[in-house]
């Protein structure tokens, strides 16, 4: 059984939906009590970072992620929050992923980061199973962790960063595999067949 | 790299995708979700949905279309039509959709911008301006409720202007249409499209006027927007989006094959 955490502050449905045209369907909770009951879960997020965060505390989910021994992937913001600490807001996370969030330098691009775009893995991993050097997955994203050895897949956008992560049983996706078509349904299905 | 996006667009009217020649005559397509579903698999990066008669009518878009089209789509989707408020927004962007797009409701009260921003994040806000050239002023001139001819009228705001009026509020994305050229098939505004990209510092994405493969390449080299939306060739099969996803690679344009 898989869980998608609700803090109230992310679009639930979309990744729900992904995962229920794979043919699972998950269950969201709302109390990190349940958490422990599930053989994986996914925190996804969207919007500012502080907020989210405080939610996370507040509501217990710091305690209940950090205990939690099965696979948990966090999606955009949500693999943010996994990390040591971001910018957005110069807040302290949920430290399961060593690493800092930091406003991403585009340079002369637009920003934010938008649209679809390449990877390129740079530590095979059972999340990376299945990826073509051509394929693509849509970003939306204005702060990125900074590459280092936990980085599984590499983007880059005027700066490199990481877009997908994985320590012992925490991962996080950058980009929006609920929303990347074929390519993010592969991802999502490797999520589902990652056995630790 | 970062590809350009290919953006067919869904004029929704009555629960039907309809289509009209600079915004009038519209004539009934098709199906919300076959058409979306169909689009999708063929390689589109991304949907638009405007419930074209929304605005006009005072009312929000049926948000159960939206829900439908989350199920089934596995590629980003913007909605509009009638987003007046904050919870309007809550309403749409619940249901599934990735962006919401604002016009009129901009025009009518501009601080929408700012309050949709501040709730949701500047990647979901998308501002749509609909802009006319007026050729005895030689200026282009931005223009409200044109999802009936009957109601569409002239604002205040030349198309510059609100441009830099709508990135100082906060939005994320500007659809940027040129009613002259929209239905027509004649090629996109390239001259106003390569003005605007000069002060447009979010991603911008043109609208009106495709007609064959080449106006997509020529807008994407000649007036670098990030994205082509376009409606008529695709929905009448004039252009087919693999097809056009091929020419642009061997045109040297990034794209998503």
């Amino acid at each position: 059984m898989i869980a998608i955490i609700n803090t109230g502050c992310a679009n639930i449905n979309s990744v729900r939906f992904a995962f229920e045209r794979l043919g699972v369907n998950p269950e969201v909770i709302r109390d990190p009590a349940q958490l422990k009951q599930f053989d994986r879960a996914v925190l996804p997020g969207v919007g500012h970072a502080s907020v989210a965060m405080k939610r996370l505390r507040d509501q217990g989910w710091d305690t209940a992620i950090a205990e939690y021994q099965n696979p948990l992937m966090g999606i955009c913001l949500g693999m943010q929050l996994l990390c040591d600490e971001t910018e957005e807001g110069n807040v302290q996370c949920l430290g399961q992923i060593p690493g800092k969030v930091s406003y991403l330098e585009t340079g002369q691009l637009t920003s934010p980061h938008m649209g679809w775009n390449t990877l390129s893995v740079c530590n095979a991993h059972p999340l990376t199973q299945g990826l073509n050097p051509d394929d693509q997955v849509y970003f939306v994203h204005s702060f990125a962790h900074a590459s280092n050895a936990n980085t599984l897949v590499e983007s880059e956008y005027g700066t490199r960063f990481s877009a997908v992560v994985a320590k012992d049983n925490y991962a996080g996706m950058q980009f929006h595999p609920e929303k990347s078509a074929k390519v993010g349904a592969t991802l999502l299905n490797n999520f589902l067949n990652w056995q630790l | 790299m970062l590809s350009k996006r290919i953006i067919p667009c869904l004029d929704v009217k009555n629960g039907q995708v309809v289509k009209g020649v600079k915004f009038k005559q519209h004539e009934i397509v098709g199906e919300i979700l076959e058409l979306a579903a169909l689009y999708s698999q063929a390689g589109a990066d991304e949907l638009v949905f405007y419930e074209i008669s929304a605005s006009v009518e005072k009312r929000l878009l049926d948000v159960n279309w939206v829900r439908d089209i989350a199920r089934h789509i596995d590629i980003p989707f913007c909605v509009a039509g009638g987003i007046k408020s904050v919870a309007d927004a809550a309403k749409v962007l619940e249901q599934g959709a990735d962006k919401i797009s604002i016009n009129s409701p901009a025009i009518a009260r501009p601080e929408l911008i700012k309050e949709l921003h501040d709730e949701f994040g500047k990647q979901c806000v998308v501002v749509g301006i609909d802009s006319f050239f007026d050729a005895n002023t030689g200026e282009y001139l931005v223009y409200q409720l044109t999802g009936d001819p009957n109601s569409a009228s002239q604002t205040r705001y030349k198309a510059s202007e609100w441009v830099q009026r709508v990135q100082e509020l906060g939005a994320g994305e500007i659809v940027l249409n040129c009613m002259n050229q929209d239905g027509v098939r004649k090629g996109y505004d390239i001259e106003q499209l390569s003005n605007i990209r000069k002060q447009c510092d979010v991603p911008l994405i043109a609208s009106g006027g495709a007609g064959v493969m080449q106006d997509f390449v020529d807008v994407f080299q000649q007036a670098d927007v990030d994205g082509a939306l376009a409606a008529s060739v695709f929905h009448k099969q004039l252009i087919e989006i693999d097809a056009l996803k091929q020419y642009l690679a061997a045109n040297k344009v990034p794209c998503r094959l």
